[in-house]
């Protein structure tokens, strides 16, 4: 190895050495302030290295990694997602007495593991990353102890997902025991062939088995039933990271080895326009009925993972752009309303059910303004990230001509309106009894969190209004996938 | 930057009067409307400069402005303003201040972002009317919803979430339809020419198969009807209409609805002429439908705002069927009845809220020999029945006789029942009348009469209904050549074929 291939493999180290050092940190003195400032400053430090080391992209470093603009630009998103996550966990934390420093250290080790994703070109760094990523979200999920709701949502990650992660090493088995080669580049080989000359079996039942394991971490029907119940028990800040880093980095991964410039990608095509329908349909229809936050937005994520999913199978440079485009709207989008949430929440309780925001708006209005903002951002209200990245969505579909795909995305997108709209309509209700207020609304704002959460308000309107200079990397940066 | 500013004006306009209003709420109703009116000066001024001197500008636009905004997809914030767009700016404007009017002592509580509300639905309002950028155009149809559902859901009656809920996931559906046939043109558009770009005027070039022309007009046409509304899909607007707060009302009625009717005119007519021709009968059926459906069914009403939701649905029903009757005689009649339906159906609409607030009911059994008491009120009450049934002299019947006149050479058959609908129209105007302000006052009220306010508010409508039903001139001098752009494209062929 180079010194150029080390210096692009600066942004993981340095998450893992972060991880490393915070943990000789915390076994010699706990401190939380502490605990958050080195994980902060890693984080920050992977950031500016990352344009440290753009010098010497794109390079493929042994046969595991290829760093290049696209994996660089998904792990910023994931860097920053991280990053928001820590500072919403400071404050969620502080008033919760506990030993909350290793939930820094386990965020870091998981962001490192979906870093490894969005970089890997290999069966062995892909299922690495996953373990890594996953083996960190069991224990930060169950990490508020005295809960046992956390402790069951952990557990049901920890069964779920471990036996989704042997579902997808039996998959890439087979493909292996078939073609002998280990590269994450054969799948889209293997879909363009499809229309040609048959597959073995052995092949296509593998690649069904990969995308089992890959559905599994996206949340997509059906493999989504874990999300609700895992995003009700886990913290809010680890909800956030669930719903930011760990679907981040999996759709990264998905979106460049599954990425077909043509579009025509057969029986595969069928399969993940399918999922993408059903997600769409059933994640927005479950929502609809529910009555705590969490579990709307888990449902709600459901159904913005199969508008992801129309994006690529959209196909071609527009479909990658798009998708792209509209995961950091996600990403953005859900970071601030999970960001309002912990905000909101006191320290004995969260603001997980419907009626903890009655009449928000009229107590808080400009904590209620954001979360509208994020709401309607959700909806696809224009203004907003989430309204042109439905734009692009829709425009990388209509160019494919994927007629099925966009009316699903409409209808679907239309029901979901209607309960974005009830939590919406709660919060201009009339304030449940204005004598006493609730104690979180009485406490003032912590700094840290009300800064994260006006660059976030104002990345979602910046996304939503001035798209053309991110549009224009994003379109350089996916212009050589597939 | 004249048109920028108009929106830009009403933005800032809402802003400060939320801030405002937590200080005093009468200086944030004062911001209100001279926002308003400032926006309504520039109009004036756009009116004389261009409309005095010269009747035939050889330009297509009188005012245009021209940014680029996202280059990549070649939108554009392009703005331009022509007769037809004007009319109906000078026409929201005008609601705009009566809506303020109209809710001074309606509205106490939470005043500011009451006010913040309806100055930027004005101003989403005036961005549709204003925009030739189809993206642009639907950012702002979308933008005007969100402001919309919270007059109605925060200010509105007992029903008001249902009714908010109901009226946004109906827009919101259509438009998202509307919104990928608006990208399917665009793309259309860069596959054929290699330009991609979302101008209207670019677009009316694109070479479209008949299939692909009949199914994108499908697309706008469902946005555009369903706002109107046409017939089966009018669910929305009684609900929405008795919900909501009076100001909410006059801008649904006399301006929401509008737009719907504007972008049939402006969009569907020039974009899909051939679509428009092969459909133009079904939608003149549906528009009759309307008119004797919603005439029937006002007829039937017992609740005041109802009947008058009611009665939009059937006067709308006459848009339809001028904007379809396919020549220019009907189009006129259509943009004439499109702005004095928003004078006269506005003006039932804060009459109707004059009197929720005096005798908290919108029941029209519980009224009657309102006239003993309130002279004033009542007398204008009948004049505002008068126009809406269509009596000569006042606004609407010009409209509705310009339609049926230019929808008898097109289709004898539905113009003659579609008169009907006029008969029909007498009906609930003089059941209306009679059963609230005539007879005998068996519920004893007392009650105070027009305050001077509402007698400016009022006066003035009718002032406008009569100067249109007396001298429409300068309106239909103002639309024709926007019209007859948009009715070239229909050759007359329509009328023809029934002549032969």
């Amino acid at each position: 190895m180079s010194h150029a291939d080390f210096a692009a493999l600066l942004p993981l180290t340095i998450v893992s050495a972060t991880a490393v050092f915070l943990m000789i940190a915390i076994a010699i003195r706990r401190n939380h302030k502490a605990a958050v400032t080195i994980s902060l400053i890693g984080l920050a430090a992977a950031l500016g290295s990352l344009a440290l080391a753009a010098s010497v992209l794109p390079r493929q470093v042994t046969s595991f990694f290829i760093l290049d603009s696209y994996s660089f630009l998904y792990m910023a998103i994931l860097l920053s997602a991280a990053a928001f996550v820590l500072i919403f966990a400071y404050d969620y934390l502080n008033c919760r007495e506990e030993q909350p420093e290793e939930l820094y250290l386990l965020v870091l080790l998981a962001t490192a593991g979906a870093m490894v994703l969005v970089a890997s070109r290999n069966f062995a760094s892909f299922f690495l990353g996953l373990e890594l990523l996953s083996v960190a979200l069991y224990a930060v999920i169950a990490y508020v102890r005295t809960e046992s709701i956390s402790i069951e949502a952990g557990i049901k990650y920890l069964v779920l997902a471990a036996s989704s992660s042997s579902v997808l090493l039996f998959g890439l088995a087979l493909i292996y025991s078939e073609s002998g080669s280990m590269e994450l580049s054969q799948f889209t080989a293997t879909v363009t062939r499809t229309a040609g000359h048959a597959n073995s079996s052995l092949l296509v039942t593998g690649l069904m088995l990969v995308l089992t394991g890959v559905g599994f971490k996206l949340a997509v029907v059906p493999f989504h039933l874990w999300t609700p119940d895992v995003y009700e028990g886990a913290s809010l800040p680890v909800t956030a990271f669930i719903a930011t880093v760990s679907k981040g980095g999996m759709f990264a991964l998905l979106l460049r080895w599954f990425h077909v410039s043509g579009g025509n990608i057969g029986a595969l095509g069928l399969v993940l326009s399918i999922i993408a329908i059903a997600s769409m349909l059933t994640g927005n229809l479950l929502a609809l009925r529910q009555t705590n936050v969490k579990r709307i937005l888990a449902y709600s994520s459901i159904a913005h993972m199969g508008y992801l999913l129309v994006a690529l199978l959209a196909g071609g440079a527009l479909g990658a752009a798009a998708g792209t485009y509209y995961l950091a709207a996600y990403v953005v989008t859900i970071l601030g309303a999970f960001g309002v949430m912990t905000v909101l929440s006191g320290s004995r309780w969260e603001a997980a059910s419907l009626e903890s925001y009655r009449g928000l708006f009229w107590q808080k209005p400009l904590l209620a303004a954001a979360f509208t903002t994020m709401l309607l951002s959700l909806a696809g209200i224009p203004l907003t990230a989430g309204f042109l990245g439905k734009f692009y969505v829709l425009t990388a579909g209509a160019a494919a001509s994927r007629w099925v795909l966009l009316f699903t995305l409409i209808v679907s997108s239309t029901i979901g309106l209607f309960y974005y709209l009830r939590i919406v309509v709660v919060m201009y209700a009339q304030p449940a009894d204005p004598g006493t207020k609730r104690d979180a609304r009485a406490l003032p704002m912590p700094l840290p969190a009300t800064v994260a959460l006006a660059a976030l308000t104002g990345l979602v309107f910046l996304l939503g209004i001035y798209p053309a200079l991110f549009w224009d990397t994003i379109v350089a940066v996916t212009r050589n996938l597939g | 930057m004249i048109l920028p500013s108009l929106i830009l004006i009403l933005i800032v306009g809402g802003i400060a009067s939320w801030i405002v209003a937590r200080r005093s709420e009468v200086v944030a109703r004062w911001i209100a409307v001279a926002s308003v009116l400032a926006d309504l000066f520039v109009c004036f001024g756009i009116w004389v400069a261009h409309l005095g001197q010269s009747r035939s500008t050889p330009e297509r636009w009188f005012v245009e402005c021209d940014f680029a905004w996202i280059p990549q997809f070649g939108i554009r914030i392009h703005l331009a303003v022509d007769g037809l767009s004007l009319a109906l700016l000078l026409l929201t404007y005008f609601l705009g201040i009566m809506a303020v009017l109209s809710s001074w002592t309606e509205i106490r509580e939470r005043v500011g972002f009451f006010h913040f509300n309806l100055l930027w639905v004005l101003a989403g309002i005036t961005g549709v009317f204003l925009s030739v950028d189809l993206f642009v155009f639907y950012l702002f149809w979308e933008l005007m919803l969100v402001p919309m559902y919270f007059l109605i859901g925060i200010w509105g009656h007992e029903r008001r979430i249902y009714a908010a809920t109901k009226f946004f996931l109906f827009t919101q559906l259509s438009g998202l339809l509307m919104l990928v046939a608006i990208i399917t043109l665009a793309v259309l558009h860069h596959q054929s020419t290699g330009v991609f770009t979302f101008d209207y005027q670019q677009l009316l070039h694109t070479a479209l198969s008949p299939r692909a022309a009949r199914l994108l007009m499908l697309g706008f046409l469902v946005a555009f009807v369903v706002k109107l509304p046409a017939f089966p899909f009018h669910t929305w607007l009684p609900d929405a209409h008795t919900e909501a707060p009076t100001a909410g009302s006059v801008v649904l009625a006399g301006l929401l609805l509008k737009t719907g009717a504007y972008g049939l005119i402006r969009f569907v007519l020039p974009l899909f002429p051939g679509p428009s021709r092969e459909l133009a009968p079904i939608l003149m059926t549906i528009g009759v439908i309307g008119i004797l459906y919603g005439a029937v069914l006002a007829v039937g009403q017992t609740d005041l705002k109802r009947l008058v939701a009611y009665t939009s649905v059937s006067h709308m029903g006459f848009v339809l069927l001028g904007v379809f009757a396919g020549n220019e005689i009907a189009l006129e009649g259509a943009v004439v009845q499109m702005i004095s339906h928003g004078i006269s159906t506005g003006a039932l609409f804060i009459l109707a809220g004059l009197l929720q607030e005096r005798m908290h009911t919108r029941e029209i059994s519980a009224m009657g020999g309102l006239w003993e008491t309130m002279p004033a009120l009542s007398g204008a009450g009948l004049v505002f029945a008068m126009a809406s049934l269509g009596l000569p002299g006042l606004g609407d019947f010009v409209g509705e006789f310009l339609v049926l006149l230019g929808a008898y050479r097109a289709n004898v058959p539905l113009t003659v029942v579609a008169t009907l609908g006029l008969l029909v129209a007498t009906l609930y105007g003089l059941r209306f009348a009679q059963s609230a302000f005539q007879g005998p006052n068996p519920h004893h009220w007392k009650l105070p009469d027009m305050r001077l306010r509402e007698w400016a508010v009022l006066g003035l409508m009718m002032v406008c209904l009569v100067w249109i039903g007396l001298y429409p001139q300068p309106v239909l001098n103002a639309v024709r050549p926007s019209l007859a752009a948009a009715a070239k494209c229909i050759p007359a062929g329509n009328c023809q074929e029934i002549k032969r």
